[in-house]
Order: C-alpha cells, then structure tokens, then sequence
C-alpha cells in the first residue's frame, strides 16, 4: 500500500515530525492572542537551535541544552519587545528583521559546532507498554519533549479559556484601549506574552537540532518558523485547532519523505514545495485583511500607546 | 439632607485651553443631575475628573463628607463611583459575562457571574443573555452591559455621559425607567446631555456649562426647553425658516438596492428604494451601524452598483464613479470629517479643489489647476458659511470639529447641485452652527434641490425633513411624511427596543 510505506510508522513519525512545529504555533497562538503580532518565530526558532545544541554539546546534557534553548530566543524576543512596544515600531518590520538577525546570529554561533554529534535524548521508558501493537508504536515511542509538548496544548487552552489570566489576555489582543480603561497593563501583559512565544519557539528549535537532525547545520530549521506562523491562522487561534494543523503539516513532510524514499511518480519538487505553499496562500490570507473574518483578534499588529 | 457629591471651585487648564474653571455644585443621595452644555462646554473633563481619569489643577471634591481625590478610576471605582462612557469600553470578541468580569477587581466564578447579570438584568429592565458575543450584540444592548458593569458594584453614584445618543426612542424609555428605580433606591446619577426633553423629564436638578464655566443652576422642570436652551448657547435660537414650495420631478431614484458592505462588522443593504423630488428634504433615521455609511457610499458613487439600482435626474448611475455622479448634479458629504470629507494635512483651498474641481470649474485646459479660482471658491466657502479659521491656505486638521463641517457642507452646497446627500451633517456640531448648516440644507432645497439627510438626530430630521424613513438592519423603512409623525412610531420604524420585541415590526 502506498508504494510500501507502513501507516503505522507513518502516523507515528509524523507526530514526532510535528513537534518543533506544534510547540511554536502554540507558542505564537499565545502571542497574537494577546494583540502582536511576532513574524521572528523563524529567528528565534533557530536561536534556541543554535543556543540549546551549543550547552548540550558543553555539558552533555538534554534538558539543560533544552532550558538553554528557551533562554537563548527569549533574550533575542526582548529586541522585538522592545522595539515594538517601548519604541512602538512597526510589528512586522521588527519580526521580520528579529528573523534576519536570528539566522545570521545563529550561524555565527554555531561556527566551530558543524559535525559536532549532541548527546542523545531518549524515548521515554514505557517498558511494556511500548511493545503494544500498534498503540505502541504510535502512543509510547516517543521521547519527553513530544509529551509536554501534548501537554502544553492542554494546559494553553485551559489558562486560555478557563482563567482569568487568560481573559485579560484576550481582552488586551481584542481592544487593548479597553483594557487600559479597565485598568489592565497592557504592555506588561503583552511582553509576558511574546517571552512566552519564545521559550516555546525556543524549544521547538531545539527539538529540531538536538532530536529530529540531530546535528547542527546553517539554516537548520529550515522554514518551520514560516510554517509554524501559517499553522496559527490555519487554526483560527485555538491551541487544539493548533495541534491539529501541525499534524497535518507535519504529516505532509513526512509523507513527502517517504514518498520520495517509495519512488512516488510525483516529482519531488512539487512534494518538497507543499508546505511552502500552503504557508504562503494562508500568510496572504492574513495580510489580504481578511484576518477578522478568520475570527483574528481585533488588535493584532497594533500598536498601543496609552494616550490619556 | 447632606450631600453625597460637593464640588467646589474645580479647574482644569490645558496648554492654551481653560477646560474647566471654578466649578462648584453638588448632589444629594438619590438625585438625578443633569450636566448640560454645548460641545466643548468642559462636561467631559467635569467628569473624567470625578471619576479619576483626570487630576484637577485647582479646587476639591467631597464624598460622604470625606474630602474625594482620586488618582486612578480603580480608586473612583472602590469609592463607589461608576461610570458608562459615550464609548463603550467594551470587548467585541467577548461574551457579555466575560466583559462583565474584566470591569470588576474581584470577578466570582463565572457560573455565579452570569447567574448574578441574569437577575440583575432582569430586576432592572434591561434584558442581557450573558453568555452572547457582544460584538454580536446592539448598541442599546452594549450599553445595558456597561450598566450592569457598574451595578453589580453597587455604586452609590453612577455618572453617565451622553447615554441616549444610541438609543432607540423605545429603549430610551426603558433606561430613564431604570435610571428613576436606582435613584428611589437610593444611588445619586450625574446626567450628561445635551437634549433638553430629556432633562426636563428625567433630572431633578441641572449645572449648566458654557466655556468651563457654571453659567446657571435650576431644576429643569420649572424651565422651558426653550429657556434651558438660551442658558446653555447664551442667545435665543431661532428655529430654520422653511418654506413649504412646490415639489418639482424626482431628481433622485434609488430601486432595490441591495449591497454587501465593505465595511468589517457593517451591515449589508437589501433592497433599499425611495424617491426624492426637486425641492424635497429626505430625512432617513437610524441608530448608528444599521447601514448609513454603506447607504451614502452607494448613493456617492464610492460603491459602484448594478443598473437600475440608482438613478440620478433619470439617468442610470449605477455604474457610474464619484465624479461621473457629481456631473449628473449628485454631491455628498460623508459623516467622517478628517480623512473621507477633507483631506486632514491638506489646505482648504486643496480640499476645496478635490471635490469642486469638476462643477466649479477649477480644471483648466490640459488638465491643469486653477489655482486662483480654487483659492477663490475656497473663500468663498469660508465667506458664506462663517467658517472661523485664518485663510484657506490653513490646513483642513487645524479647523474645529464644527467649522470643517461647515466648510464641508458649504463646499457641496456651493457647486450648485441638483441633488445633496449627507449623513450625520451636525454631528459634534455645537448649536448655532448646527443651525445654520440645517437653514443652508433647507436653502438650497428651497432652490430646487433634492435634498437626503442621513442622522440620529431625531429633533433635527423631523425640523428639516418633508418625509422620513429609517434604516435598521439595512433594510428602509417606506418613506412616510415627517407631518405628524410621533416620536413612537418613529421608533418602531428604527426598530423599536432591540432584543425586547419577539418580531420586528419592519421584517
């Protein structure tokens, strides 16, 4: 079936394929839903990539080199932060710049790292459970960053939907003059928004240089950010919508590969190009204004300024 | 008894701008208070200082006897001071009860909150589902959720500025009933307006404005509309002379005209049709966001539309652009001054010259501009409608809200057109030019024009209008004449209390 490619392993590797993806989009979910809009989630992604593979390789360490990793793209988010709201740069322009400078700070970084092996992270030991068939192989194969991965999507859309922090940060992203009438801080709330899209934009990039490479290259994250970015309007800004959308990006790479290793009588260029595509027609779909009929909160990329 | 609220010699100044100066008043428990004055008469700042927006330069405030400073609404808020803006502070995305729990410091659950908005909405008269979007909701249902905001903290003075301006006649009602239950409970209300009906049957006692300052005191009851109205302008009114002339052949035809709006959250327009004669003054009411802007930009030629749809002195225009429209004799002045009628950063003789090129003749040969006659007709404009600025080479951004309106309308009228469209023409106008732009509507209609006049101002159509309609949901109601027609039926042609009514009267 399928020139030979098994579905199992299939479903299994694409949850695996979408994970840098999916912690990323769930990060920038966040952000845009507190009113900016952060198009440096590919510089950042690649920060952490750089930042996490760098203190892995130093101290032997996994989680060290993923905490890194969060630390490393929050710290560049703060240039983003600070342009954006404390000069009240245009939001674009900055995430686009935060992207430029990430990939060539990165590359710089990462001079004497190439061919550098990272020390391994590990499935996590489900012990008989993984020999399951089937479920094994899908639920129980994979390693502790795919799990919080999963369980941060919960956790997002629960803060979101089911707290009171959640509510004033939609209120900031839905009409940010309200909520400083109410009395609510929104440059506050908005920084705290745009660390936390880094950390986890910062850990998706990691994931790609420490587990799904594993090595570190230039330009190793390949886009993701871009891709990451469609996924959050392709889910109308909802965390579950979020997992969804990975999924099926990620699937579509996975499946791109293993067509390509099936000798699919599709040229490869067209399958290699799909994500690409997509990403583009849904940023068109953004940027065209039709943004609030995908249900988009009414602030995003708009700068406030409390004027009274 | 002693007062809740005393307020004395309370001032404000602004760079080159005297908001504020010694004002002092006071209200009892239980009082409704009218604060009234012209645009720009200092209520707003009045206000914004009480509720702690703005700090005052000059004079105190005592509350309960203690003296009242406060430095942020929070602290206005724990003192027990609420407020409803003339604009919402309200989050579209967001359901009623959330919105509810954002104004509140300390929200309880979310499943108390929406039972506690369920009865207290409903022991006051003012109907709300918590769990509906607000964006979805209307405007007179915007307001009940800022109302309920500030009830379920139990003010002991609740200040509301400018609350009718969106309201249905119906809903109107339904808000002075709710007003008059709070005070017999006990909570004093400070009333912003500047519609004196309303004063004169809602409020016990009035502080009149003029320039910052208290020009008068009195308990509007005792008072004429006529007379609170000369204590607020400082001069007698005189109502627009209008005489009744023949109507002449209908110069403007607008048949099924339906239109998606271009507008994010606007209302489409479905099968709009009316006719207005030579000389006739159509006056189409409506709560603000029922259609007006798309209505005006299909009639400008802004929107293009399908044949038939309008036509202008017989001609088909529906495919015709802005200026195709102005040579038929159409012209029209949009509600959004800066930005869609006048360019801000641009001269007046420019702005003059963008609309008026065409009828006025300011293009010469090859396409050139005339700037001689363009600064001419611009001073022109200035001259015949009192327009207060230094010349027509000032900036269209550097004119008052009221003297831009002026030169808008005047700018229209000069072109000698056959038929005028403008919506909300005295909109932040103050009084006596408010006048004045209605006589020179009624002038040119005198001249053979026909005339649409798209507003919310009720007092102000049924002056000028010879028939009236109004728009709710997109949808026209059949035009009928303004003769005779009582502010009731009125309402029930806008739609009557949005959300009370089980059927539309106009569906």
């Amino acid at each position: 079936m399928l020139g030979g490619i098994d579905p199992f392993i299939l479903i299994a590797s694409l949850i695996a394929a979408s994970v840098p993806i999916l912690l990323a989009a769930l990060g920038e979910a966040v952000v845009e839903r507190a009113g900016v809009l952060n198009l440096g989630v590919e510089g950042m992604m690649i920060m952490g990539a750089v930042t996490g593979f760098m203190v892995s390789v130093a101290t032997g360490s996994p989680l060290l080199g993923f905490l890194a990793a969060m630390a490393g793209a929050m710290a560049l988010s703060l240039i983003f932060a600070f342009l954006t709201q404390v000069m009240l740069a245009n939001q674009v322009a900055s995430g686009l710049a935060l992207t430029l400078f990430g990939l060539g700070f990165s590359s710089l970084l990462g001079q004497g790292y190439v061919g550098v092996k990272p020390p391994l992270t590990t499935a996590v030991p489900f012990g008989p459970l993984a020999d399951l068939p089937v479920i094994g192989e899908i639920l129980f194969s994979h390693d502790w960053i795919t799990y919080l991965s999963l369980a941060l999507v919960g956790l997002v859309w629960f803060v979101l939907n089911r707290t009171r922090t959640g509510l004033i940060l939609r209120a900031v992203g839905e009409n940010a003059e309200a909520a400083h009438g109410l009395g609510y801080k929104v440059r506050r709330i908005r920084l705290l928004a745009i660390l936390f899209g880094a950390a986890l934009a910062g850990l998706g990039g990691a994931y790609i240089s420490l587990v799904r490479v594993p090595q570190w290259t230039d330009g190793i994250t390949a886009g993701a950010g871009w891709i990451a970015l469609a996924i959050v309007v392709f889910a109308s800004w909802r965390p579950l919508r979020v997992l969804a959308g990975a999924w099926l990006f990620g699937g579509l790479t996975v499946l791109q590969l293993n067509l390509q290793a099936a000798g699919s009588g599709i040229p490869v260029e067209y399958l290699s190009m799909a994500p690409y595509l997509i990403t583009i027609i849904v940023l068109v779909l953004i940027s065209s204004g039709k943004g609030r009929a995908l249900d988009a909160p009414a602030a995003l990329g708009q700068n406030f300024h409390a004027s009274r | 008894m002693s007062d809740l609220l005393r307020i004395e010699g309370l001032g404000k100044t602004y760079p080159g701008v005297v908001a504020n100066a010694d004002v002092s008043f006071a209200i009892r428990p239980g009082e409704i208070h009218a604060l009234l004055g012209e645009n720009g008469a200092g209520k707003s700042t009045l206000v914004k200082m009480i509720y702690g927006l703005v700090r005052p330069d000059t004079g105190r405030m005592t509350l309960h006897a203690q003296a009242y400073a406060p430095t942020e609404p929070r602290a206005a808020r724990a003192s027990g001071v609420a407020m409803v803006f003339q604009h919402f502070n309200l989050f579209e995305a967001l359901t009623v009860a959330e919105n509810v729990a954002l104004g509140m410091e300390n929200p309880p659950p979310m499943k108390t909150l929406s039972a506690r908005i369920a009865q207290v909405s409903g022991d006051y008269g003012l109907p709300l589902d918590p769990a509906r979007r607000v964006g979805d909701l209307s405007a007179g249902e915007r307001q009940r959720v800022e109302i309920i905001r500030c009830l379920l903290q139990s003010p002991r003075l609740l200040i509301m500025d400018e609350p009718t301006s969106v309201l249905t006649p119906q809903e109107v009602a339904i808000l002075f009933a709710t007003l008059r239950k709070l005070a017999a409970e006990g909570v004093s209300i400070l009333y912003i307006s500047h519609k004196l009906e309303e004063i004169r049957s809602l409020c016990d006692g009035a502080t009149i404005l003029r320039r910052g300052r208290v020009v008068a005191s009195c308990t509007p009851r005792d008072k004429t509309a006529g007379e609170l109205a000369e204590m607020m302008v400082g001069s007698a009114l005189s109502a627009p002379a209008r005489q009744p002339g023949a109507k002449g052949d209908v110069a403007l035809e607008v048949a099924g005209l339906s239109l998606a709006s271009p507008i994010a959250f606007g209302t489409a327009l479905k099968d709009i049709r009316f006719a207005v004669r030579k000389g006739e003054v159509l006056g189409i009411a409506g709560v603000a966001g029922n259609g007006q802007d798309e209505l005006l930009l299909a009639l400008s030629g802004e929107l293009r539309t399908a044949p038939g749809m309008v036509r202008i002195g017989g001609k088909d225009a529906g495919a015709l652009r802005p200026t195709q429209r102005r040579a038929l004799g159409l012209v029209a002045a949009p509600e959004e001054r800066l930005g869609h009628a006048a360019a801000p950063d641009m001269t007046l003789t420019e702005n003059a010259l963008l609309s008026g090129a065409l009828r006025r003749g300011l293009l010469g040969r090859g396409g050139f501009l005339r700037w001689g006659q363009a600064k001419d007709f611009a001073s022109e404009i200035i001259a015949s409608f009192d327009v207060r600025t230094p010349g027509p080479g000032a900036a269209a951004r550097s004119l008052s809200g009221g003297n831009l309106q002026k030169f808008v309308v005047g700018r229209e009228l000069l072109q000698s057109p056959s038929v005028v469209v403008v919506n909300q023409p005295t909109w932040g106008v103050d009084a006596s030019a408010a006048a004045s732009i209605r006589q020179a509507l009624l002038d040119r209609a005198a001249q053979g024009a026909a005339v649409v006049v798209i507003s919310q101002d009720l007092d102000e159509l049924l002056e000028i209008s010879d028939s009236f309609a109004a728009l709710n949901g997109g949808r026209l109601s059949a035009p009928r004449p303004a003769q005779g027609l009582t502010v009731e039926e009125i309402g029930l042609m806008m739609g009557g209390a949005h959300g009370m009514e089980v059927a539309h009267a106009s569906a």
